[in-house]
């Protein structure tokens, strides 16, 4: 059940030697580190070359749309002063520049792909490393602007759905067994006792004294295993025990999405993550996981915008989003 | 109940429990506000707090006099944000960062995986640009423009090496 997986991210960060961290750099050295990766990162010999945006010039809806596809963090939106991105034009792969260090690599694949993602991400800095030097210390390995980040500088982030924990309160306990492990969890809750999303991010915290690979073999050995194997039984449980009150939820979130007028994006989220369950649970014949997956990014506000192609009050979205979820999903037959 | 945005005093909506180096940490949000702290998104240890713990010390007052002088920073300003100024910090605030190190990385504090084929002779070549470029900087603003020059075609001479 490696479909509770939704995705896989690794994430490497790397600063140039002999260059204070951003920080510490005056308005020149950051123009001249834009420019200069900038160029670097387009001239890579990729098999799937990336483009450049300059984040400090694209107005506020293209970095929020930057933001919603994992491209660019939220920091690197609001932040000031020359930055930008990479991207390739899959977009799994990512360098940002001039995030909090010099360079973000970020390799990022729908599904479980953690071998995937590092082996993508190692190709792209040993391609950059013939270009640039790295700030490297033999003690602490890759120098990085906050000292949580050092050594390896690699984080490694799994995004989770685990709504039968959440419904048997187990989940308390997964992330109990997830501290005990070194890991940084995550959890985004919606109001009350209802979670919003049932989405849960697992990232190592400790990037020194272990290696890439080590890290790596961890997380698909240990951690995630882990976590699946808790929400499996949930479920089990759940299906032996509460089986209308799970099949409810599942089919209630079905025609609420495909007959209503206004929905915010946090409803939207909400009830996705419940016919994500169901799509797992083999309830609802003809959705399929990619037309899900697209609906989660379709139906957050930049990208609803520009599907519309025009800009709109959050009421305006309500009504758009509702509308595009009922078309999209009203037209799957063949559903309890 | 209610319960208030913990920034902005309004409705929170988002209620997110975190686990961070064993502690249960709750934040109470409204979606603006979380939208903002780019929840869902960010890692963020307790650095200020493993920072402040370690100032109480008699060593960590020593500390907090520290500079770099290639930078310019000094262990107070790495406390207030949490970053480091420039790769040269790891070697001036050695010290002080082990214990930080150590209880960020669960105990270790030697770094073990991939090294950049260039390492071990470019250490070196970096803290010497990492210093000429301090200079620079110092050079321009007291007007030093012939010095600032000779600085300029070190520079360049060290970066085509
Ligand atoms: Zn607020
Ligand atoms: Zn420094």
């Amino acid at each position: 059940m490696s479909d509770l997986v939704v995705s896989s991210r690794v994430r490497l960060a790397r600063n140039i030697g002999g260059m204070p961290f951003l920080s510490r750099c005056s308005d020149s050295q950051r123009s001249e580190l834009a420019s200069g990766l900038s160029q670097t990162l387009q001239g890579l010999a990729l098999a799937e070359p990336m483009q450049y945006i300059d984040v400090e010039s694209v107005d506020e809806l293209e970095r929020q749309m930057l933001v919603e596809r994992h491209l660019i963090s939220r920091n690197q939106a609001e932040a000031a002063g020359p930055r930008g991105v990479a991207f390739s034009t899959q977009e799994t792969l990512a360098a940002m520049v001039n995030e909090e260090d010099h360079l973000r690599l970020q390799a990022l694949r729908s599904g479980l792909q953690l071998e995937q993602c590092y082996d993508e991400v190692r190709h792209l800095d040993d391609l950059l490393e013939q270009h640039v030097s790295y700030a490297f210390s033999s003690r602490f390995g890759y120098l990085t602007a906050c000292p949580t980040n050092v050594g390896t500088a690699l984080r490694v982030s799994v995004m989770l759905h685990l709504p039968a924990l959440k419904m048997t309160g187990d989940i308390e306990k997964a992330l109990r067994a997830g501290r005990d492990m070194n890991l940084a969890v995550r959890g985004l809750y919606g109001e009350g006792t209802e979670a919003l999303g049932d989405l849960f991010q697992v990232s190592n915290q400790s990037t020194l004294g272990r290696s890439e690979e080590q890290i790596i073999t961890d997380f698909r050995d240990q951690i995630v295993p882990a976590f699946i194997d808790y929400e499996t039984r949930s479920r089990e449980l759940l299906l032996k025990t509460r089986r209308a009150a799970l099949e409810d939820k599942v089919f209630r979130a079905w025609s609420v999405l495909r007959s209503a007028r206004v929905m915010s994006a946090e409803e939207a989220l909400y009830l996705l993550s419940h016919i994500r369950l169901g799509l797992s649970l083999q309830m609802l014949p003809g959705l399929t996981i990619e037309l899900l997956n697209q609906l989660s990014l379709l139906t957050q506000p930049a990208h609803l915008q520009q599907l519309s192609g025009k800009r709109m009050n959050p009421s305006e979205r309500g009504e758009y989003r509702a509308k595009l979820l009922r078309d999209t999903l009203g037209a799957i037959k063949g559903v309890g | 109940m209610k319960i208030k945005c913990q920034k902005c005093g309004k409705e929170a909506t988002l209620h997110v429990t975190e686990i961070v180096q064993g502690q249960k940490i709750e934040k109470h949000l409204c979606q603006h506000c979380a939208n903002q702290e780019g929840i869902t998104i960010q890692v963020q240890m307790p650095l200020a707090q493993v920072l402040e713990e370690l100032l109480q010390t008699a060593a960590g007052r020593e500390l907090a006099n520290l500079r770099c002088d290639v930078c310019g920073i000094n262990f107070l300003e790495f406390r207030q944000k949490g970053l480091l100024g420039c790769p040269n910090d790891y070697t001036v605030f050695e010290q002080a960062l082990m214990p930080l190190l150590e209880r960020a990385h669960e105990g270790a504090s030697q770094h073990v995986g991939r090294v950049p084929g260039s390492a071990g002779e470019t250490e070196r070549r970096q803290n010497e640009l990492l210093r000429l470029r301090s200079e620079l900087k110092d050079a321009v603003a007291s007007e030093q423009y012939e010095r600032a020059v000779q600085i300029r075609d070190r520079i360049k001479e060290l970066e085509v090496e």
